[in-house]
């Protein structure tokens, strides 16, 4: 017979094997997000397909055309879409999972299960709209009759390093939300500032060499270089910065990890 | 074996008071947390020798503290209290739900709580999918749910409506489907706030014939309810809870009694003494019988009330019992028969309810003194509203008429009629 031990001030030491045993849940949770997503708007798929397609067209006109970014010897789309990707990813995981656990609230206050299944979730449902980016990024390099090269493979290793970053932050400012409830106002102040800072719009190859690493402080840099190497094949990696970047994605995971592990105990007191 | 074991459990919530808005919050924002700082700061420099006046002021309050108790295997325990006595943070405790501030609980078993009825259900999704979504929620395994689909569907009664999203439900339906999932789990522990409330009078029968089959089949359970006649019917063991503590951990039925006895004595203390200047009410009691948790539908009981006239009036002084049922409700008043105007002195009224009369539950007593005057007019020389209370349990025996039913029979009264039943000719 399974013993439990509810012991005041001491962290739970089944926690672990709890995530484990809660895993059916966490699907679940999963399924029914992606399921209300695409049952309540019939532009649901739509929309995953439209906002990023957008957000590339005008990047292409104000970067490529306005701006004469370079291009790294291809199309100019190409070029955004990659980097579109990981950072589309990215940013849905944080808004969605960010503003999760308020959002579930009734539940929290209710029900127990491992919190921090409630953020990761997020990350499952950007997931989806990441698959079928990967689709229209296809449909692009067909039409721009790009081929890639074998470095393609590496792109699952590259997801990862964004999803790592993506739910570190994700458990900070779930958490974060919880105690200050204002702090959904915040958020996508955070994302669109992420954004400009991040080579999304053009190659992180204009920033200047000395630059460069300091840039790699922020862990997207890392992230989209590696999905422009993968997909693009021509271009050259700048390593340093890429080990710094993972580096930082891992740690700010730890930190987020941690930091909700701590703030978790007293979600259903205050949310 | 005690399969759940609490020692010291106490929950501590910190309600903050801001001096300058004096309003409480739980949940503090970015900007309350900025500007308190910020005049924190604004008023260190405005008056530097003055000792950190801090704004907010946090207070600390218990919502339970140091419980102690066990309980075993196959236990069905009833807590009780008042609104805000720990009930329900006791249940949130022990699901986990909250972490305790001191204190160490054991518990040995599966546990399901059961705090809100259709808990993670979305509107969007239809009947079939919440269940499995609910069900997962509430720790029913992909494969548990599975096999007992076809008895949920069966026990909520929404078969047709099985593949309509939820958002379209009738109130009833979807208290129906959320009760037919949590039925089905399969715990060794079961803990269930006072979710019985909703739904209709015959759902919550059928609620409560279901959660007695888990109480048969060996399984703790421990039930919130305000209800008391559900708690008797459906617990053996009772635990009263009072500003967080524990102050009753026993029998169902001294339970309830200990509930009500001292819910009056509180409110006695309120209250003032119950005399007027013609009388005075010296005391009321219930009368032969030696221990109050024996009462059944099947006894007498006898109430009594002593009084003083403390002079001779011109009307008739009439005592009357006024009874009332566990939820307020006024089950039945009775004056005193062929009174006649009585001179000064002290006076003992006594009235016997018959045997199979009151249904089950728990009963209040109001004690009054009347004084009709030959005008037509009236006036009450007093009136103890909560003098006495009992608890009248069914024996559940064969004079009890239940053919094997175990659910609860509704009603004040409880009669035996005279019935006949003859086979008519062809």
């Amino acid at each position: 017979m399974s013993k439990l031990v509810i012991e005041a001030g001491k962290i739970n030491r089944q926690y672990f094997k709890d995530l484990l045993s809660y895993r059916e849940l966490f699907l679940l949770l999963a399924w029914r997000d992606i399921l209300v997503r695409y049952k309540q708007t019939i532009i649901g798929v739509a929309w995953s397909v439209l906002r990023p397609l957008l957000t590339m067209i005008v990047f292409t006109i104000v970067f490529g055309r306005l701006a004469n970014m370079p291009s790294e010897g291809v199309a100019y789309p190409i070029l955004v879409y990659a980097a579109m990707l990981p950072w589309q990813f990215f940013s849905n995981t944080v808004s969605e999972g960010g503003n999760s656990l308020v959002s579930n609230a009734s539940m929290i206050s209710k029900v127990y299960f491992p919190r921090i299944i409630i953020p990761t979730t997020a990350m499952i449902v950007s997931l989806i709209d990441f698959l079928i980016s990967i689709l229209v990024l296809s449909s692009l390099m067909i039409w721009y009759q790009h081929v890639p090269t074998w470095r393609v493979v590496f792109l699952p290793l590259f997801l990862a390093l964004a999803a790592t970053a993506a739910l570190g932050i994700t458990y900070l400012i779930s958490a974060l939300n919880v105690k200050y409830r204002d702090f959904r106002h915040v958020l996508p102040f955070i994302i669109q500032f992420g954004l400009y800072i991040s080579p999304v719009g053009f190659s992180s190859s204009v920033v200047p060499d000395k630059w460069r690493l300091l840039y790699s402080l922020n862990p997207m840099v890392g992230v989209i270089d590696g999905f422009r190497w993968a997909i693009i094949g021509n271009i050259e990696m700048y390593w340093p910065g890429f080990g710094l970047s993972v580096g930082l994605a891992v740690l700010l995971f730890a930190a987020g990890f941690g930091f909700f592990r701590r703030m978790e105990r007293e979600f259903a007191d205050v949310i | 074996m005690s399969i759940i074991r609490v020692e010291n459990l106490g929950k501590k919530y910190l309600i903050g008071h801001d001096r300058n808005q004096g309003r409480v919050f739980s949940s503090r924002t970015l900007r309350d947390t900025f500007t308190h700082t910020a005049r924190g700061i604004y008023q260190r420099f405005r008056h530097p020798l003055s000792p950190n006046s801090e704004n907010t002021e946090t207070e600390e309050f218990w919502a339970l503290r140091d419980l102690n108790f066990e309980i075993e295997a196959g236990d069905r325990v009833g807590i009780i209290g008042r609104n805000g006595a720990g009930k329900s943070t006791l249940l949130k405790v022990l699901s986990r739900i909250t972490e305790p501030t001191t204190g160490r609980i054991e518990i040995s078993g599966r546990v399901a709580s059961l705090l809100e009825v259709g808990t993670g259900f979305h509107p969007e999704l239809s009947g079939r999918e919440n269940i499995y979504l609910n069900g997962t929620i509430l720790g029913m395994a992909r494969g548990e749910i599975k096999a007992k689909f076809d008895e949920i569907v069966d026990f909520s009664e929404i078969e047709k409506f099985l593949d309509t999203p939820v958002k379209r439900y009738s109130s009833g339906m979807y208290v129906r489907l959320a009760f037919a999932v949590a039925a089905h789990m399969d715990p060794e522990i079961l803990i269930v706030d006072e979710v019985l409330a909703v739904g209709d009078a015959q759902f919550q029968r059928k609620c409560l014939g279901k959660m007695e089959e888990v109480g048969r089949e060996g399984r703790t359970i421990l039930f919130v309810s305000h209800n008391m006649a559900m708690i008797s019917n459906l617990c053996q063991t009772g635990m009263v809870l009072n500003e967080g503590e524990l102050e009753f951990f026993g029998q169902v039925s001294d339970a309830v009694m200990n509930y009500y006895q001292n819910t009056n004595q509180r409110d006695a203390a309120h209250e003032r003494e119950f005399k007027s200047d013609t009388a005075e009410l010296l005391g009321a009691e219930l009368v032969g019988l030696s221990n109050l948790s024996d009462l059944t539908i099947h006894d007498e009981l006898t109430v009594r009330m002593r009084y003083r006239l403390r002079k001779q009036v011109d009307g008739k002084c009439v005592p009357n019992f006024h009874f009332f049922a566990s939820d307020g409700s006024y089950a039945f008043v009775d004056s005193a028969k062929d009174v006649t105007s009585m001179p000064q002195g002290t006076y003992c009224a006594e009235c016997k309810i018959p045997r199979r009369f009151l249904n089950e539950g728990a009963y209040f007593v109001g004690v009054a003194l009347t004084t009709y005057f030959e005008s037509g007019s009236l006036k009450i020389e007093f009136f103890n509203k909560n003098a006495l209370t009992f608890n009248v349990v069914d024996p559940m025996d064969k004079r009890s008429n239940r053919y094997g039913y175990g659910g609860p029979i509704p009603g004040v009264v409880r009669p035996q009629l005279d019935w006949t039943i003859a086979k008519e000719a062809q």
